[in-house]
C-alpha cells in the first residue's frame, strides 16, 4: 500500500516535471535589472504597463546597481537594463564579446542636489572648485573644519555624508566635482541608503552631504540646499525642475537611461513595453519627483527606438555636465 | 564565630550581587526586544489590513501590500524544507548511528561544525555558482531554496544528532535484543523517539532561513515584482504542476529594505507594517517549535 503510494507519487512528479520543460517557454516575462536610481521610474512604468496588460505580461525589476545590472545585461540574462550613467568602455567589451547590441534611451534627468543643515547660516551659494577642495582624495583628514574651505566660513566641525562607493550617484560626483570616477577622501560617513544621510543631515548642524534630489522634495523643511555656481555662466543656481531641464543647473545634474538588449526588442511584448515606457515617462517620471526631458527629446528617443539605433552616444566615457541641447544636437546626428 | 558570621555575610553580598547583575543583563535584552516592537507597532499597525496582504508593490505607498513578498516567502521556504529536511536527517543519523570512528567520520563532524559558522553570502555565491550558472536554475524559487537548504542543514543535522543522542542506549540494546536489524531498530524506535527535537531544530533552522536576504539577494531576487507564480495546480492532466519552482520572486526582508530605502515617509511606515507580519511570522514559527517539543516529550514513556 504504502510502496504504490510513494511509486505513484514519483510518477506525478515526473510527468509534472516533463510537463515543465515542454511548456517552459509560454510565459511573456520581462526581465529589467540594474540602477537603484532609474528604478522608481521603471518601477512606475512596470506598474501602470501590467495592470494596461491586464496581466498578459508579466515585468520584474531588480536592482543590482548600474554597473551590476550591465554585467547582466551584457551576459544576456536580462532584457532592459537601467543605468544611471552611460555604458562605459569596458562594459561594451563584454557585451560585444556575447553578441549583446544595446539600444540606448535616455528616459528623464536627475539632479544631484548639495545640502546643509536649516540651521546652516554660513552657506549662501558654492563653487565646484570648493566642493572639490572638501571632496578630493587630498583633502581627507587635512579639510576637516568649514574655515579650512573658506576662511570666512566658522571654525567649526565639517561632517560629511555621501552616498556610498557601489552607487552610480557616488561615481556621478565624484566625476563631476574631482574629476575622475570613484576619486574621493574616504573619511565621511557613506550609505547606500539616502534616508541614512538626510536623518545625519538633519540631525547636525555641521554637516553637509549630496544625494539625489528626489530626497530633498521628500524632506524640505528638515534640509537646506546649497545653490552650485555654475562655472560657464557664474551664476549660482538652486537644483529644480526648472534648472536641471533647461541645463543651467551644472555640473550636478545628469541623464538616466535605460539600455534595451536588440534582440529583445524583436519580440512583440518587449516592443510594446518600451514605447509605452516612452509615451508615458514625462507623466510617471514626475510622480516619482525625478526631471522629465522636454517632450521634443522623447519623441527623438522614441524615433530612435523605432529606428533601432544600437551603440552609445558616449563613446564609452563618463562624461559630466551632459545638457539637453547637446544630447538633441547629437541625437539628430545620428540620423 | 564573628569571622564565620562576617565571612557568611561576604558571601550572601556577592550572591546577591550576580543575582542583581544576572536580572538586569536580563532586562537589557527584553527592553531592547520591547522598545523595537513598540516602535515597529507604533509606525506599523495602521498599515497593517487584509488589503496590504493581497496587493503587490506599487510607487503608491497607500496601494502597495506584500502579496508578492509572502507568497515568496512561503515557496522558497517550502523548497527549502523538502530540501533540507531529508539530506539533513539522514546524515544525522548515519552519524550517530551508522558511522563508525574513524578519520572519515572525524573529517565530516569538522566540516559541519565550520560549515554551520560560515556566513550566509558565502553560501549565497556558492549558490550562485553552483545552482544558477552550473545546473541552469536561473534565479528561481528552486535556487533561492535550495540556497537557504544549504544555510540551514547543519543546524537541521545538529539538531537532529543532539535528539538521537538524548535516546538512552538500552532503548537500541532492548530492539537487538528481540533481533531487530540496524534499520528496524532505527525505523521504529530512534526515529519516532527523537522527533520532538529533530522538528524543533528544523523549524528554528526555518525560522532562521526566512529572515535571511544576503543569500537570496546574491542568487538574484527581485525587488518589483507584481505577479505570483504559476499555480501548483493545473487543469490538464497530471493535475500538478512545478512551473513555479522556476518563476522569479521576491521575499519579505527583500521587500522591506527597498521601503526602507525610498525617499517618501510612508514607506517606512509600510517598511515597519512588513516588519511586524515578518516578526509574527517568526514568533508563531518558534512557538509551533516550542510546542512540539512539549507534545512529543510528553508521548514518550520510557
Amino acid at each position: 500500500m504504502f510502496k504504490k503510494f510513494v511509486l505513484s507519487m514519483i510518477a506525478i512528479i515526473i510527468m509534472a516535471t516533463v510537463n515543465v520543460v515542454v511548456a517552459g517557454a509560454e510565459d511573456k516575462i520581462i526581465k529589467i535589472d540594474g540602477s537603484s536610481t532609474v528604478y522608481p521610474v521603471t518601477e512606475a512604468v512596470a506598474e501602470e504597463f501590467q495592470k494596461a496588460k491586464k496581466g498578459a505580461v508579466k515585468v520584474t525589476v531588480g536592482i543590482s546597481g548600474t554597473g551590476g545590472g550591465f554585467k547582466k545585461f551584457c551576459r544576456g540574462e536580462t532584457d532592459i537594463s537601467d543605468a544611471s550613467r552611460p555604458i562605459l568602455k569596458k562594459e561594451m567589451d563584454v557585451c560585444k564579446e556575447h553578441g549583446i547590441e544595446y539600444i540606448e534611451l535616455p528616459v528623464a534627468y536627475d539632479g544631484l542636489a548639495v545640502m546643509v543643515n536649516p540651521k546652516n547660516t554660513w552657506v549662501t551659494s558654492m563653487t565646484v572648485a570648493e566642493l572639490k577642495t572638501i571632496w578630493e582624495p587630498a583633502a581627507g583628514g587635512k579639510i576637516t573644519k568649514w574655515n579650512h574651505v573658506k576662511a570666512e566660513w566658522p571654525d567649526a566641525p565639517l561632517k560629511l555624508y555621501g552616498a556610498g562607493a557601489d552607487s552610480g550617484t557616488f561615481d556621478y560626483f565624484t566625476e563631476a566635482i574631482v574629476g575622475k570616477a570613484k576619486s574621493s577622501r574616504g573619511d565621511f560617513t557613506a550609505s547606500e541608503d539616502d534616508n541614512v544621510l538626510v536623518q545625519g543631515i538633519a540631525g547636525d548642524k555641521n554637516a553637509l552631504g549630496f544625494f539625489g534630489l528626489a530626497y530633498y522634495e521628500e524632506n524640505r523643511d528638515k534640509l537646506k540646499l546649497v545653490p552650485i555656481i555654475n562655472p560657464e555662466t557664474g551664476q549660482s543656481v538652486f537644483p529644480s525642475e526648472k534648472t536641471v531641464m533647461d541645463g543651467t543647473y551644472q555640473p550636478l545634474s545628469r541623464p538616466i537611461f535605460i539600455y534595451v538588449s536588440k534582440k529583445a526588442a524583436g519580440k512583440p511584448e518587449i516592443k510594446e513595453f518600451v514605447e509605452y515606457y516612452l509615451k508615458n515617462a514625462a507623466k510617471l517620471v514626475q510622480q516619482v519627483k525625478y526631471v522629465p526631458l522636454p517632450a521634443k527629446a522623447y519623441k527623438l528617443v522614441e524615433e530612435r527606438f523605432a529606428k533601432r539605433k544600437t551603440g552609445t552616444l558616449f563613446g564609452g566615457e563618463a562624461k559630466v555636465g551632459v545638457k539637453i541641447e547637446d544630447l538633441l544636437k547629437r541625437e539628430e546626428k545620428g540620423f | 564565630m564573628e569571622d564565620i558570621k562576617k565571612r557568611i555575610r561576604t558571601i550572601k553580598f556577592w550572591n546577591s550581587v550576580f543575582w542583581i547583575t544576572g536580572l538586569l543583563s536580563t532586562f537589557v535584552g527584553l527592553a531592547l526586544l520591547f522598545t523595537l516592537l513598540t516602535d515597529l507597532f507604533m509606525d506599523g499597525s495602521l498599515r497593517l489590513s487584509y488589503k496590504f496582504f493581497t496587493s503587490f508593490p506599487s510607487r503608491f505607498p497607500a496601494e502597495a501590500g506584500i502579496l508578492s513578498a509572502w507568497v515568496g516567502s512561503f515557496l522558497v521556504l517550502l523548497v527549502t524544507a523538502y530540501a533540507a529536511i531529508p539530506l539533513g536527517v539522514a546524515t544525522g543519523i548515519y552519524l550517530e548511528e551508522y558511522a563508525g570512528k574513524n578519520w572519515l567520520t572525524d573529517i565530516i563532524e569538522i566540516n559541519i561544525a565550520n560549515l554551520a559558522g560560515v556566513p550566509s553570502i558565502v553560501y549565497g555565491l556558492l549558490a550562485l555558482g553552483l545552482f544558477v550558472y552550473f545546473f541552469k536554475f536561473g534565479e528561481s524559487i528552486l535556487t533561492g531554496g535550495l540556497a537557504l537548504a544549504l544555510l540551514i542543514l547543519p543546524m537541521v543535522i545538529m539538531a537532529t544528532r543532539e535528539a538521537i543522542r538524548a535516546i538512552p542506549n538500552s532503548i537500541r540494546e532492548a530492539s537487538y535484543a528481540l533481533g531487530a536489524t540496524k534499520w528496524q531498530t532505527v525505523q521504529s524506535h530512534i526515529i519516532p523517539y527523537s522527533t520532538g527535537g529533530i522538528l524543533t531544530g528544523i523549524i528554528i533552522g526555518l525560522s532562521r532561513a526566512i529572515g535571511e536576504t544576503a543569500p537570496i539577494i546574491t542568487v538574484g531576487a527581485l525587488t518589483f515584482i507584481a505577479f505570483l507564480p504559476s499555480s501548483p495546480f493545473s487543469s490538464e492532466f497530471p493535475f500538478i504542476s512545478f512551473k513555479w519552482l522556476f518563476d522569479p520572486f521576491t521575499v519579505m526582508p527583500i521587500q522591506m529594505f527597498n521601503w526602507v530605502s525610498r525617499p517618501q515617509q510612508e514607506f517606512q511606515l509600510n517598511a515597519a507594517a512588513a516588519g511586524i507580519v515578518l516578526m509574527i511570522m517568526t514568533l508563531l514559527m518558534n512557538g509551533f517549535a516550542i510546542y512540539i517539543r512539549y507534545r512529543f516529550r510528553k508521548k514518550i514513556k520510557w
